[in-house]
């Protein structure tokens, strides 16, 4: 197994934004979605008058607090990445990146400089409702925020709205709405932020539940639950939808994406999805036999999920990468082809202009818009280097999908039982109520896992491989960087967990 | 007006319990990534080249000289 893993400079710049990406994604989620529930909570006090949701509000807002404090900042690493490990991607995006990560920065920081303070600081000092108003804009703000850079995820995997500069090398902006309302775009930001409202939902949850077995603040925690199991059964109703509506997408846009998480190798119409499956590790592309050991299908549902007609075609590795004629699919053999009359045009150009010699460079821009469509194609060595780590998607969209089914369960037990006055005694329950926390992250990891594990080789769809958007950086320099993150990151999660425990030990104020 | 926002922000950092430590965490975090940014992160582009024609060139050198090393 070791063996087969390819220590090259590029993986360890992948596993270096991997692990930053995979750091970052801990605090931010639990931002936007708690950010929510203290909008919830502040707005019931507000309307209600009872001094106990607003001690509430505060318990769950300096828990929000302790998470901003050490999540802040963490994205910024990863900029910081961009431009050492990943120079030649982010030279060519940053016409189409800068305004996006500019409006969320300044968008944030008057946010943060604003309505945060007031959230903070404005209890008994400004109105009831200027205060909840605040706390109000500190949610949707957030939430907005978080648009921006989901926004320039979805165009890496959907690039729209640009044109390709062959003298500056980079990618132009033509269009901005097309950028930002681009179906991948959205789907990133409503399956993101209503995955988020679920760990939102599931931290207090977990929290509520340790204070009831631990027989603290019974009133509190089961407020807290009531509250948190609706916000997070809505959210969890919506996360299937996004889910569903971002695997079409995905079969439309990234269909090698689809078959990878399927570990559909021989396409199909009236196509069955693997529910739960073991896949066969020595599977190989352009092998007809089953890839699975082991597996439980939903018969047409994959079809169903991918055009919208239980007898639609889904092309499966094999078709992708070969091409299959009759299906009308054009496979990576005949895209590396065109790639690479691309990248010998580029060249071509370039050498003219150099030369002064008009006529060849236009003769040769001409050809280059020709085939520039498949341009990453020609940086491929094999038309198999197109087909994404197959066992890591297929696994990783399983457990999403799996504990995204368990959730709405939970939250409807929780609600049931909180209600009935009878959670107290259900510690099995509560024990759950924990632990799912940490399946929460388990699933929203994953997520992100199937997301961008499930698009290489590719750091711009079709464009541009990692291969290539890399600096040219020694693996050695890299790889040092990579365990000077991993201890920094793992200090500061220490650090985050035991002042969060020490808070949650805490507890509410005393009435 | 701009008295009373002052007041607002004075003294809500001075009433604050857990902010402080939240706020000691969050300064030592700058100053690392400052730190960072500077040593061990610097842009490649940046660092390596003066001018953007001259970035441009690098960037346009690497996609035409195709990479075939896969990053090794």
């Amino acid at each position: 197994m070791i063996d087969a893993i390819d220590l090259s400079m590029v993986n360890w710049a992948r596993a270096q934004f991997a692990l930053t990406a995979m750091y970052h994604w801990i605090f931010v989620p639990l931002t936007l979605g708690l950010s929510f529930l203290l909008a919830f909570f502040e707005t019931l006090y507000v309307r209600t008058g009872n001094e106990e949701w607003k001690r509430i509000t505060k318990f769950w807002m300096s828990l929000f607090a302790v998470n901003f404090a050490i999540g802040v900042a963490t994205g910024i690493i990863l900029e910081f990445e961009f431009g050492t490990n990943w120079s030649n991607y982010s030279w060519m995006v940053g016409d189409i990146f800068g305004a996006p990560l500019a409006a969320e920065g300044i968008f944030a920081f008057f946010l943060e400089a604003t309505f945060f303070a007031v959230m903070f600081f404005g209890w008994n000092r400004v109105s009831k409702r200027f205060h909840l108003l605040s706390t109000w804009m500190v949610a949707i703000g957030s939430n907005l925020s978080a648009l921006w850079i989901l926004v320039a995820n979805g165009w890496m995997q959907f690039p729209v709205g640009m044109q390709f500069n062959p003298d500056s090398a980079r990618f132009e902006m033509e269009n901005f709405f097309e950028v930002l309302l681009s179906p991948m775009a959205i789907d990133k930001f409503t399956h993101a932020t209503s995955s988020s409202f679920q760990i939102g939902a599931l931290f207090v949850v977990a929290v509520s539940s340790w204070f009831l077995l631990r027989k603290r603040h019974l009133e509190m925690a089961k407020r807290s639950i009531i509250v948190a199991s609706v916000f997070g059964l809505i959210a969890s109703i919506f996360v299937a939808f996004t889910g569903d509506e971002s695997a079409y997408n995905v079969a439309q846009k990234q269909p090698m994406k689809l078959a990878a998480i399927e570990g559909l190798y021989q396409g199909d119409t009236n196509c069955a999805l693997c529910a739960v499956g073991i896949l066969n590790p020595d599977q190989k592309p352009g092998q007809t036999s089953d890839p699975y050991l082991f597996a439980i299908k939903l018969p047409g549902a994959l079809s169903f999920l991918a055009t919208r007609t239980f007898d639609g075609f889904v092309p499966g590795i094999n078709d992708l990468v070969y091409g299959n004629p009759e299906q009308g699919v054009v496979g990576v053999t005949d895209k590396v082809d065109s790639g690479r009359i691309a990248v010998e045009q580029l060249a071509l150009y370039k050498g003219a202009r150099k030369e002064a010699n008009d006529q060849v460079a236009e003769t040769a821009l001409a050809t280059f818009k020709e085939h520039e469509a498949n341009l990453g194609y020609g940086f491929l060595q094999s038309p198999e280097e197109a087909i994404p780590p197959v066992a890591l998607s297929f696994y990783s969209f399983r457990v999403m999908v799996g504990l995204g089914t368990y959730f709405p369960i939970l939250f409807i037990l929780m609600l049931v039982f909180t209600l009935r006055e009878t959670i107290e005694n259900k510690r099995w329950l509560l024990g759950l109520g924990v632990i799912s926390l940490f399946l929460g992250y388990l699933a929203s990891e994953a997520g992100w896992v199937v997301a961008e594990v499930g698009r290489q080789p590719w750091a711009i769809q079709g464009l541009l491989p990692v291969s290539v958007a890399r600096s040219n950086l020694t693996t050695a320099t890299v790889a040092g960087t990579f365990f000077m993150f991993l201890f920094l990151f793992t200090i500061l999660l220490i650090a985050e967990i035991r002042i969060m425990l020490k808070q949650i030990s805490i507890g509410p104020e005393e009435k | 007006m701009l008295k009373n926002i002052y007041h607002f922000y004075v003294e809500g950092f001075r009433s604050m319990v857990l902010g402080r430590t939240l706020w000691k965490i969050i300064l030592i975090k700058l100053t690392i990534l400052l730190l960072l940014a500077n040593f061990i992160l610097p842009n490649y582009l940046n660092k390596h080249f003066a001018t953007d024609a001259q970035r441009a060139e690098h960037v346009i050198d690497n996609l035409t000289v195709a990479k075939r090393t896969n990053g090794k």
